[in-house]
């Protein structure tokens, strides 16, 4: 076995064994979910689902506060893709136009916001807004999230924009366009499926953040928060229906984007 | 129409100053080539103009309009960018026609003068395409299209033809010849490549580390360059340059003494260049003593290396000359048509 043989071998066979140690997991939680709840402590566990019913799911969609805190989540997420977006989009695009002073150091900022778990930040957070008169309100929850994604989104729109040649917004200029329009008619469009593909992402995270979402909320709570909540008491059934739920949106869009994903991470 | 003025005009950039204070002149219709190796300024020199770059100091007119201040689109100005900046998310169709749209006119015109710019350039049958389906020469068309219809009085290049295989490059070149000739434009043109510059420019500025090293026809700038870098610089194979004295009417340098007629002012005792293009070099009976080094045949001429002292001498040679390396033979060449430089600033005497 020669050295590229071996080498493509060891990058296969660790991505096969990560797969797996992803897959397994979420295709155990995905038949349990469609199993009826009468049959979910066979044992042993049939691992090819031989009996498919909604009965689960529907049991989970119907609890009590499930469907508010779907929507809550759903606004949640907006909020923060808006926020993000918002914020985020214009570092990026200094990151990637201009060369000013602290350019490095703000990277690596940045970056180092990642560096605290959500759980340090979670408490002082909490008293802030209270303080703010910010609590238990998805505009809180938003803030938070965006807080989270903000830095994944300046890097995700920087790479964006960065791949988006400055000529052509110069060539804009020359054609007629202010700086402002260049951006709008030539740089805007040509980064929108990076753009589109950081919102999706923004989407996921604040979708599965459950820990700023726990402490912030009492009544208006997001999915995770719901879920997290009933954790001890519900059903077996509604643990497995609820994880399948919440990570559906995550798998789809990840398989969505998973090309920007490449280019961002792949090749730099 | 309108002529462009550049006055004093210097950038600096963070540590360097990419231009230093240049002053030209270029008269209305006129196509001037900004010539010189990378990092002379020349393309800084040009985004000023286009108001891509803000100018330190100096001012820039076009017309009779100061335009120092003024942001691109005011200056009526139309560019062809180095990577063409052709905008891939729109047709063939929608390139040409972005200024004319940015800048209002109506919808008829804009069909119109975009139909003729595609005419002029060829692209008639690839409207509808993207970018993306185009070839290399094809984009070039549509940047150059692109900034035509925009009928500013003044056109600005930056190495357009830098991108396209050699071939191509050719035939572009006297494309972009032809069409200057019919729309006579005030065009300044950037390029390193000497041959496009001595083929296409009505003048020739020659730059150098942010400076104007010499301005003037193609031809005036190759008889009689005014420096040993712009001698250097223009020409294939480059001026050849001898380092010596004049000493009783013999200019000696390392390893070399011959006799010369014409000798400049004041040259007794100073350091000094004599500049000589390699076809004004004879191999022959009389002349310069030489010992030949390299011998290629280059098609219609060879092109021949042969050692004055220790200084390589290149000749162009018929491609029949009958050298072998270790000859020795001699080297007659045209004293009028040598140039004399001093060795110390390369200027020419």
């Amino acid at each position: 076995m020669n050295a590229r043989v071996l080498d493509r071998t060891l990058v296969y066979g660790g991505a096969i064994l990560l797969a797996v140690w992803v897959l397994i997991p979420l295709y155990l939680v995905a038949i349990s979910a469609f199993t009826p709840q009468a049959r979910l402590f066979d044992y042993p566990k049939p691992l090819v689902p031989t009996t498919f019913s909604t009965e689960t799911m529907q049991f989970f969609l119907e609890a009590r506060g499930v469907i508010p805190s779907v929507i809550n989540s759903i606004l949640v997420a907006l909020f923060t893709i808006a926020f993000g977006l918002a914020l985020g989009t214009p570092a990026g695009y200094a990151l990637a136009r201009f060369r000013f002073r602290g350019r490095q150091a703000f990277q690596v900022i940045v970056l180092a916001t990642k560096m605290f778990p959500i759980a340090i930040l979670s408490i002082p957070l909490a008293v802030t807004f209270l303080q703010l008169g910010l609590y238990d309100n998805l505009i809180a929850v938003a803030l938070v999230h965006t807080a989270m994604a903000l830095p994944f989104i300046i890097l995700v729109t920087g790479g964006v924009f960065v791949a988006v040649s400055h000529e052509l917004e110069e060539a804009a200029q020359t054609l007629g366009c202010s700086r402002w329009g260049a951006f709008l008619r030539v740089a805007l469009p040509l980064a929108l499926p990076g753009l589109a593909a950081a919102a999706i992402f923004t989407f996921v995270i604040s979708w599965n953040e459950v820990f700023a979402a726990t402490i912030l909320t009492l009544r208006t709570r997001t999915l995770p928060a719901q879920v997290l909540a009933g954790l001890g008491t519900s059903p077996l059934g509604f643990k497995f229906a609820g994880g399948l739920f919440m990570a559906m949106p995550a798998v789809a869009f990840i398989f969505l984007i998973r090309r920007y994903l490449m280019n961002l991470w792949g090749s730099r | 129409m309108a002529g462009i003025g550049i006055e004093r005009a210097t950038k600096v950039f963070a540590r360097t100053t990419a231009i230093k204070g240049i002053s030209l002149d270029i008269k209305d219709g006129e196509f001037m080539v900004l010539l010189g190796p990378s990092g002379c300024g020349k393309t800084t020199l040009l985004r000023c103009v286009a108001g891509l770059e803000h100018l330190d100091d100096g001012r820039i007119t076009i017309g009779d309009r100061d335009v120092t201040d003024l942001a691109p689109r005011h200056r009526g100005i139309a560019m062809v960018f180095q990577s063409y900046a052709v905008f891939p998310h729109m047709t063939v169709e929608d390139n040409i026609g972005f200024g004319l749209r940015m800048h209002r006119r109506p919808k008829a015109e804009i069909t119109r003068r975009v139909a003729e710019g595609a005419e002029l350039l060829g692209l008639t049958n690839l409207l509808a395409r993207y970018p993306a389906q185009l070839s290399g020469g094809q984009r070039q068309r549509v940047a150059v299209a692109r900034a035509l219809v925009m009928d500013a009085p003044v056109l600005l290049m930056d190495e357009p033809l830098s991108n396209l295989d050699a071939l191509l490059r050719l035939q572009a070149r006297a494309d972009l010849k032809r069409l200057h000739k019919e729309v006579k434009r005030t065009t300044i043109y950037v390029t390193h490549d000497q041959v496009e510059a001595m083929s296409m420019g009505d003048r020739i500025a020659v730059m150098r580390e942010g400076s104007i090293e010499q301005v003037g026809a193609p031809m005036e700038i190759y008889d009689r360059p005014a420096s040993q870098f712009v001698g250097g610089f223009i020409g294939s194979p480059p001026m050849n340059f001898l380092r010596g004295s004049v000493r009783a009417g013999s200019f000696e340098g390392d390893g070399f003494a011959f006799p010369i007629a014409r000798v400049p002012p004041k040259a007794d005792g100073r350091g000094l260049l004599l500049g000589v293009r390699a076809e004004h070099l004879r191999i022959g009976d009389q002349g310069v003593p030489a010992r030949i080094s390299v011998v290629e045949p280059l098609g219609d001429h060879a092109l021949v290396t042969a050692l004055v002292g220790k200084t390589p001498i290149k000749v162009q040679a018929p491609i029949d000359v009958r050298a072998t390396p270790d000859d020795d033979v001699r080297l007659a060449f045209d004293e009028s048509k040598a140039r004399w430089m001093d060795a110390e600033t390369g200027a020419a005497l």
